[in-house]
């Protein structure tokens, strides 16, 4: 066993260990916590495979915008109702059965399966230098189209949220008419 | 990165993909309904990483970066939808919102 495996596999450890505890975590606080373990693991296991471009995005990406934002809103809806009271729903046990059933397919498929293609991959293959290269001149028209397509989605949610206030104004507004009336 | 390293990977990535769909499914809170989400998301993006690194194709490496970017914006909708949800129901229970239907 080398010592990339080693590590692979402590850091492979550090993911499951933190996906497992957010299932028996309360308070979403700590499963944010276990999560960004899981994630920070998970970039150490792109690093370790070479990936050094992805290992870098994992981090500033997932950990430093998506979980931060996750934990802003966490910190904004402290509600203590059912939902912090009872972490699990009804549905626990098919849940847990639904588990044992994909990890045993998984197990079967991976033992079963043929042994994947060994490919020579240059050492410099996923260096930041390639991946710009190869992002500016291949697929610059993908990212402008993500782009687009991001932006069209935030102006929805912007929409939504208007939709919202305006039925809240014209609510209040009923209100306080029925109000002089009376 | 040996066959067996491939096929670990894999399995890991196949355990946070299940760990994360039976968690959306077992637990009783939105906000951690969506970092299971997440979660499922992370196991997904780690095979498509490990068939990049296996295969060399340059293509998947930016796939990856593209995921990242519309996960991210996709957390950007999510959350303000879950506030508006909360200001009108009072609760992160998904229970209170069955008689939603669209």
């Amino acid at each position: 066993m080398t010592i990339e495996t080693v590590f692979l596999m402590v850091f492979a450890l550090g993911a499951l260990t933190g996906a497992v505890a957010m299932f028996f975590l309360r308070h979403p606080m700590r499963v944010a916590l276990a999560l960004i373990g899981t994630m920070v693991s998970l970039a150490a296991i792109y690093a370790q495979l070479g990936m050094h471009v992805i290992a870098v995005f994992q981090v500033l990406i997932y950990v430093g915008a998506v979980m931060v934002f996750m934990i802003y809103a966490i910190m904004l809806l402290d509600v203590r109702d059912r939902s912090f009271t009872e972490r699990f729903s009804p549905l626990l046990v098919a849940g847990l059965a639904g588990l044992l059933l994909l990890l045993g397919v998984l197990i079967d498929g991976l033992l079963r399966g043929q042994p994947f293609p060994a490919v020579d991959v240059p050492p410099d293959a996923f260096s930041v230098g390639t991946f710009a290269i190869v992002f500016m001149e291949q697929f610059w028209v993908y990212f402008a189209l993500t782009a687009v397509l991001l932006l069209v989605a935030e102006i929805a949610a912007s929409a939504v949220i208007d939709i919202r206030r305006r039925g809240q104004d014209v609510a209040a507004a009923q209100a306080e008419r029925g109000n002089d009336r009376g | 990165m040996t066959v067996d390293d491939t096929t670990f990977l894999l399995a890991l990535s196949g355990m946070l993909f299940a760990l994360g769909l039976v968690g959306v499914i077992v637990r009783r809170n939105l906000l951690v309904m969506l970092m299971f989400l997440e979660l499922m998301l992370n196991g997904v993006i780690l095979s498509l990483v490990v068939f990049t690194q296996l295969l060399g194709a340059e293509a998947g490496a930016v796939l990856v970066f593209l995921v990242f970017v519309v996960a991210a914006a996709e957390i950007a909708i999510a959350v303000p939808i879950l506030l508006l949800l909360v200001r009108t129901g009072r609760t992160l229970d998904p229970g209170a919102y069955a008689g939603l239907k669209g």
